[in-house]
């Protein structure tokens, strides 16, 4: 039974999808709708996205360095520079944002269609002849993977310069030690990485978020859960790309 | 004109629309009434399209829409306007841009052009002074007006109203039904409203069809409605003690 639901669920998603692809009715009103996305995506969360940004990469540098010191002076300080850089263009800018962005943009997808749904908006938006699939989830899919890029090399950046300001406060390593460690081993792919990452991660957060909201049914328990579900299976939808991603890739 | 030939609807194994047959014409408002679950609903959907009949035709002006893809469908809901139980009006956009959406999205016009049919139609339901405002500042009597607005904004051939008075206290509901009858005869439009308000079917409406469990029982004028002998129909109709007692002084029944 709750196999032959998943499998119904995702023909639906997959139909969902399809029907995005369609010729808009009027160019510019699904221009103007992709720019409001964006900026409620992109401005909307910069301010979290910054503050955990800087604050995870000072976290990773600090237990990191507490963890190097305790082997006596075997490894060199600098190597901080280089295993943040890392931890953050590999894994915690591109994960931790995602995973935040499910919470914050999922839920707020979810709630404004299922409140759309509920409230009859989308029906009336189908008897006007708006194809709602298009007009509604696309410019959300489309603003969330053109924004959300900006927003996780932002968090990179912060998290790297986090790392920096707390190993020097912590008296761990010097500026200079820390930034010689950052221009060592320097892996391009690795960034090649956190962008595939940081496409895949607004792509699924935000359709699965747009089916979750779109298709709800019912009142206000079920719009509950909707936004509930969004956040729950875009967040795991994410961590199981990250490791498919990581194994291909890598 | 509306002609609907021998519909019929079901959801799993209960038939919800039992092979109805009808026509709407224009100018006139045509009410459909029925009890909760007689299928109001399901039939209003299928003549807009959101739902589809398994059997039967549904011809807008000689077009049969129950065969139609949703592109065609969708071409064909540009001559719709409807007014929603719940008025659908977005929150998010205020009374301006709600009005202004389908004009955006559907034509050509300048900003200016837009303006003046915006105002007009706020103008032509007695709202000139609300275009700033969001619907959540409005009372329920003057979100249905910003809604009925932009039905009419693109000039539609056929209006479809679902419980238009639902929520409204009786002296409001009145006057939208005169707005929605006004704009009816004024613009040649094929009304078709969903009620359950007996003083919206007596007032304004020119036919009356009579849904009883997924069939049509009755259909007739406002003014037959009043004497027919269809038991079913006068026990909804005079359901309440108040209008038994008017019918027993009037009918003498």
């Amino acid at each position: 039974m709750i196999l032959l639901e998943s499998i119904e669920g995702f023909g639906k998603y997959a139909r969902m999808l399809g029907a995005l692809f369609s010729k808009p009715e009027k160019l510019s009103m699904y221009w103007r709708e992709t720019m409001r996305q964006m900026y409620d995506i992109g401005v909307g969360s910069f301010w979290i996205i910054a503050i955990v940004g800087i604050f995870i990469g000072g976290v990773t540098a600090v237990q990191f360095s507490n963890k190097l010191m305790g082997f006596g002076g075997l490894i060199p300080m600098w190597w901080m520079g280089g295993m943040t850089r890392d931890s953050m263009i590999l894994e915690l800018a591109p994960t931790i944002s995602a995973l935040l962005l499910a919470g914050k943009i999922g839920s707020n997808i979810a709630t404004e269609l299922g409140t759309m749904r509920i409230y009859e908006q989308i029906d009336a938006m189908d008897i006007m002849g708006v194809n709602t699939h298009s007009f509604l989830l696309g410019p959300k899919i489309v603003g969330s993977v053109i924004i959300v890029p900006s927003l996780i090399i932002t968090a990179m950046i912060l998290g790297i310069l986090g790392g920096g300001i707390a190993g020097v406060l912590g008296d761990y390593y010097s500026w200079d030690e820390y930034k010689f460690g950052l221009q060592d081993d320097f892996q391009v792919n690795y960034v090649k990485l956190m962008m595939i990452k940081s496409i895949v991660f607004p792509f699924l957060i935000s359709s699965i978020s747009c089916y979750k909201g779109f298709y709800v049914k019912g009142g206000s328990i079920e719009l509950g859960k909707a936004s509930t579900d969004a956040v729950v299976y875009s967040s795991i939808a994410v961590v199981v790309a990250n490791f498919i991603i990581a194994f291909l890739f890598l | 004109m509306i002609e609907v030939s021998d519909i019929r609807k079901s959801f799993g194994a209960q038939e919800v629309l039992k092979g109805i047959s009808t026509t709407f014409y224009p100018g006139q408002c045509n009410m459909v009434i029925g009890k909760s679950g007689a299928g109001k609903t399901v039939f209003m959907n299928c003549l807009v399209g959101l739902v589809t009949p398994e059997s039967g035709t549904i011809k807008l002006n000689d077009r049969n829409i129950v065969p139609m893809s949703l592109k065609e469908k969708s071409v064909i809901r540009k001559e719709m306007g409807m007014l929603f139980q719940k008025n659908a009006l977005f929150d998010s956009m205020t009374i301006e841009e709600n009005v202004k959406f389908p004009l955006d999205m559907f034509t050509n016009m300048s900003l200016s052009e837009k303006r003046d049919r915006v105002d007009f139609c706020l103008h032509r339901v007695n709202l000139p002074n609300a275009s700033h405002k969001f619907p959540a500042e409005l009372s329920g009597g003057m979100m249905k007006r910003v809604a009925l607005a932009r039905a009419m904004v693109l000039n539609p051939k056929y209006l479809f109203c679902d419980e238009p008075n639902s929520g409204l206290d009786p002296q409001t509901a009145i006057v939208i039904d005169e707005l929605i009858q006004e704009i009816t005869r004024e613009y040649n439009i094929t009304t078709i409203i969903n009620t359950h308000d007996m003083n919206s079917v007596i007032g304004i409406g020119d036919k009356i069809v009579y849904f009883y469990e997924g069939e049509k029982n009755w259909e007739g004028s406002n003014k037959e409605v009043l004497q027919t002998n269809n038991e079913r129909l006068n026990d909804f109709i005079f359901a309440s003690k108040f209008l038994k007692e008017i019918r027993k002084i009037n009918f003498n029944k």
